[in-house]
């Protein structure tokens, strides 16, 4: 769905800004620990508080996994360079940040959403990261603070800024690429992925047109979203605002905005005017960055599958039926992506469980403590399937035999459900219990035997209730087609 | 009045080495000569008079446990106070660094210190490096010793003071246009600028990262040399250090200049003195006597150098002078909030020719005029490196007078900051082009103060640079006119 929500003949123009972390040890030019959390300014050095005489030194670790990112991207890696971005501010120890400009490592690649449809990526450069500012007093903002704290743990860490092409047409679609690039940052090993802990960052460029045009409206870039829910959010929101601003004849000016989750809306941070000339020019202090040829493949061989190519993989599993996209097979390929349980599920297909069975349980039984999931032993949780797929136990009993194999972390499945009393009743059994519905209920056997197959899930139903859920419902269907084909 | 400079730096490592004196006795020589001299030239903003002795203590005790006490054992250096000293005041001259002690050593006071060298004090400088006469130092100003009443140039003055009034054989400078070379010119001691990458910047107090670099001072080439074998060669903890082991220079001081071809550059003369001149081309003869090929060329390149240099240095001063804004360390000026309270300290802070330079730098880099300016400036400095490229095609050297002048009178530029920059006119091009420059006294001018000539290489030639100083300094020695040298006791 593209199109601005509630807002008939209009259209939305989205690319945003992310701030990803980088799991590397040490900081971007410094020895010092890349650690969250820790006591405020013990990871510190001469280095990245900024004192006089102090310089950066590369950290080879970041440039590869920002490489990584990149070729997960389909970015080309170029030969980069590092500028100075000029602003005074307490957080900032040398009061200018080191950011590659002009020339960033990756550029001109693209992500494909779980829809299929393509966002380009304009780049994906490194740079440092500040240090963290909090405001003592009422506001919680830098005027009218009593007195600030600065702790420069997080200063110089590295991150990587991946911008987006304005390629984004919905709410839905912002908030599905933010999802998607968290999944690749965290498949690449670069990145942990985690918003509320700030190591992934997002903004918003927002504009709207009217439909059909092809011009970019002016643009307000949203800060503060903590989440892919406040994103989604804050797009909406600062797309209607605009709508309305157009439609009463007035201008949207360019400005950064600053989402407020409790007000659910934009409220003006800086205006164009107000901006910052950042006097960029080349670090003097770093020297070129230029991969060659067998350090690009090294870390392009080294990357795992992205999560495009596992959701195909899945995909494939299917054979003739596709996936289709937006359907609940697609979601549930999707989550499995998600959570990592890929394994899972080709696992039970290659030892003959159906692709659908496979992909139902794992995304929607195994997903519910995905980590427990990922520990299982593939054996068990082939075998409990297989139990399924052969008619065993019921899906009922499998349910509950996971989440004992879950609770465990693994264990034979036949035992587990010996232990549960969910042995599969023997054919006599089923049969005898089929005859007892039947008798019990012989205005509905005769429009069975008539012809009304639906009535097939009533006698199922009696059967089930009778033997408490340990029926397998196959069985009894068969049963009871065997007995109509009597003379 | 000529200044009688203390013993080389080779002769006392010798001798400590060889304990026929100790480090103790060496360096409190020394601290006697600052104690008794330094009122008069004030070529120090700190002493470090209980710290050397105790270094001093320390190269003793390793010569008695029979260890090797390093190649400048108990040798006394001053040290610009723009390198950071661990534990000791550190101010660029300046008021806005006054009580800032650095947790640690630059790399250069490092080793020195691992080669037995002993700091006796953080000598003076114009504030942050900015400046040709030592003058715009907070801490007041450094003067000549050959004549106090003029200035010693800068912005190391009180590096090549220290060295000519005799209170220590070597000194450490920086030099970014000119800062080591020139005040070597006006105080008669030799200067070295390496080739930009040669000598580690980590924990050089920046003021224009692209163009600085350190280096000797000595009373001779071959001290200088010495002194560049200890500092120099690559180091981890500098980006844009060269990958290169340690120099030997030392031991090819003498081979001479015997088939190098030196070319004497025209442009370099046509501003300056005629005594100056005069003796540039004695230099040349020198030279010539000594076997090498000596020519005139024009470089009409480096007529600009002047005007790139006071655009790229002022631009990237105006970003690494951001982070004195009062909140991590130094002076802290306190107001309502913390733009104010930025403000109020750097206006209390700096000095008049570091805001000059810092408006000139923000200038030339703000959107609408860095075309123009910055960026400009960045190609003419390519224009610069390129003609340089083509000459040193054909010549081994280049030979010209390091300042257009002797030295001047205190006050007589300070308040024309034109004229001031005209003194680095010789010694722009040089870090322009990253390559290595030397400044050699020659004899005196037509006011009897000392004439230095400068011998220009390109990169990574030190060992031709450093071979040619030799010769010109062998030559200096017979081409002075009065001869009769002055002891310091009558100089002071
Ligand atoms: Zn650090």
């Amino acid at each position: 769905m593209s199109g601005v929500p509630g807002h008939d003949g209009w259209e939305l123009v989205v690319g945003l800004e992310v701030h990803c972390e980088l799991k590397t040890a040490t900081k971007l030019f410094c020895g010092c620990p890349n650690s969250f959390g820790d006591e405020p300014n013990t990871n510190v050095c001469p280095v990245c508080l900024g004192l006089p005489g102090s310089l950066p030194v590369l950290n080879q670790r970041a440039v590869e996994l920002a490489m990584a990112i990149g070729t997960a991207l389909h970015c080309d890696i170029r030969p980069s360079t590092f500028h100075r971005k000029n602003y005074f501010y307490p957080d900032m120890p040398k009061d200018y940040q080191i950011s590659q400009y002009d020339e960033p490592i990756n550029a001109d690649g693209w992500l494909e959403l779980p829809d299929g449809a393509r966002v380009g990526i304009v780049r994906a450069h490194l740079e440092e990261d500040t240090g963290k500012t909090t405001h003592a007093g009422a506001s919680g903002r830098i005027h009218g603070a009593d007195y600030s704290l600065v702790d420069y743990n997080r200063s110089g860490v590295p991150l990587v800024e991946i911008v987006s092409a304005p390629d984004l047409r919905s709410p839905a679609q912002a908030r599905s690429y933010a999802a998607e690039l968290r999944a690749i940052l965290v498949a690449t090993g670069a990145s942990d992925g985690k918003m509320e802990e700030g190591s992934m960052r997002v903004d918003a460029n927002v504009s709207v047109r009217r439909a059909g045009s092809s011009e970019l409206g002016t643009r307000c870039e949203i800060k503060n979203l903590n989440s892919l829910r406040s994103l989604a959010h804050a797009v909406e929101h600062e797309a209607q605002r605009q709508v309305e601003v157009l439609e009463s004849g007035g201008v949207v000016r360019q400005e950064t905005r600053h989402w407020d989750e409790d007000r659910g809306a934009t409220v003006t941070l800086r205006s164009k005017e107000e901006a910052e000339d950042y006097r960029y020019f080349l670090e003097p202090d770093l020297v070129p960055v230029v991969p060659d040829d067998g350090w690009r493949s090294a870390v392009a061989e080294a990357l795992p599958p992205m999560p495009a190519a596992r959701r195909r993989k899945l995909g494939a599993l299917f054979g003739d039926e596709p996936v289709e996209p937006g359907g609940a097979r697609s979601d549930q390929v999707a989550t499995v992506v998600d959570l990592g349980l890929d394994e899972l599920v080709e696992a039970a297909v290659a030892e003959g469980v159906p692709a659908a069975l496979a992909l139902a349980r794992t995304a929607n039984e195994a997903a519910t403590d995905a980590d427990a999931a990922r520990r299982l032993p593939l054996v068990s949780y082939v075998a409990l399937l297989r139990m399924e797929a052969t008619g065993e136990l019921t899906a009922t009993q499998v349910k509950t035999v996971l989440a004992d194999l879950l609770r465990d972390g693994g264990g034979d499945p036949a035992e587990l459900a010996r232990e549960r009393g969910f042995e599969a009743l023997s054919s006599e059994a089923v049969a005898a219990m089929v005859a007892d519905a039947i008798a019990a209920h012989p205005d509905e056997w005769g429009r069975y035997r008539s012809g009304e197959d639906k009535l097939t899930g009533f006698f199922t139903g009696a059967v089930m209730k009778a033997s408490r859920g340990q029926a397998d419902g196959k069985a009894v269907a068969a049963e009871l087609a065997r007995r109509r084909a009597e003379p | 009045m000529r200044p009688s400079p203390a013993r080389t730096a080779s002769a006392l490592a010798d001798a400590v080495r060889s304990g026929s004196t100790t480090a103790a006795a060496v360096v409190e020589e020394s601290l006697a000569a600052i104690a008794h001299g330094d009122g008069e030239v004030h070529a120090f903003v700190t002493v470090l008079a209980d710290d050397a002795r105790r270094q001093a203590a320390e190269v003793d005790r390793r010569v008695a446990a029979g260890e090797d006490p390093g190649p400048l054992a108990g040798v006394p250096v001053a040290v610009k106070d723009n390198l950071c000293t661990r534990g000791a005041p550190t101010t660029c001259g300046s008021r806005i660094l006054e009580g800032w002690h650095p947790p640690y050593d630059a790399t250069v006071v490092a080793r020195l210190r691992q080669a037995g060298a002993v700091v006796v004090g953080k000598s003076n400088m114009d504030e942050f490096a900015m400046g040709s006469s030592t003058e715009t130092s907070a801490f007041g100003p450094t003067r000549n010793p050959w004549d106090t009443s003029r200035v010693p140039g800068g912005s190391s003055g009180g590096s090549a003071a220290a060295v000519a009034a005799g209170f220590v054989p070597l000194a450490l400078g920086s030099d970014t246009g000119g800062s080591i070379r020139q005040p070597a010119a006006l105080c008669g001691v030799v200067g070295l600028k390496p080739t930009y990458g040669a000598v580690s910047r980590y924990g050089l107090v920046a003021f224009a990262s692209s163009l600085d670099q350190v280096g000797p001072f000595a009373t001779s080439v071959v001290d200088a040399a010495l002194l560049f074998d200890v500092i120099g060669g690559h180091d981890p903890l500098d980006s844009t250090s060269l990958d290169r082991l340690p120099p030997r220079m030392a031991s090819v001081v003498g081979d001479g200049v015997d088939g190098l071809s030196v070319g004497v550059l025209t442009e370099h003369l046509d501003g300056a003195a005629p005594d100056v001149v005069r003796r540039v081309h004695e230099a040349a003869e020198a030279c010539a006597a000594a076997g090498a090929s000596v020519e005139e060329v024009s470089v009409p390149e480096v007529r600009y150098g002047l005007s790139a240099y006071y655009l790229i240095a002022p631009a990237e001063a105006s970003s690494n002078l951001a982070r004195y804004d009062g909140v991590r360390f130094g002076l802290r000026v306190a107001a309502d909030d913390v733009v104010a309270m930025n403000t109020a300290t750097r206006t209390a802070g700096f000095g008049a020719e570091v805001k000059r330079r810092i408006m000139l730098g923000t200038y030339a880099l703000s959107a609408g005029y860095v075309d123009a300016y910055y960026n400009q400036a960045l190609r003419v400095r390519t224009l610069i490196a390129e003609a340089f490229a083509t000459t040193y095609r054909r010549f081994d050297l280049l030979l010209g007078p390091t300042s257009p002048t002797t030295a001047f009178a205190l006050g007589a530029k300070l308040e024309d900051p034109l004229a001031m920059y005209l003194s680095d006119v010789c010694t722009i091009p040089s870090n322009l082009a990253g390559h290595p420059a030397i400044s050699v006294p020659f004899g005196t001018g037509d006011d009897g103060l000392p004439v230095g000539v400068q011998l220009m290489a390109p990169a990574l030639a030190e060992n031709t640079l450093l071979r040619a100083a030799a010769v010109v300094e062998a030559a200096a020695a017979l081409v002075d006119g009065d001869g009769n040298a002055v002891g310091v006791e009558e100089q002071r």
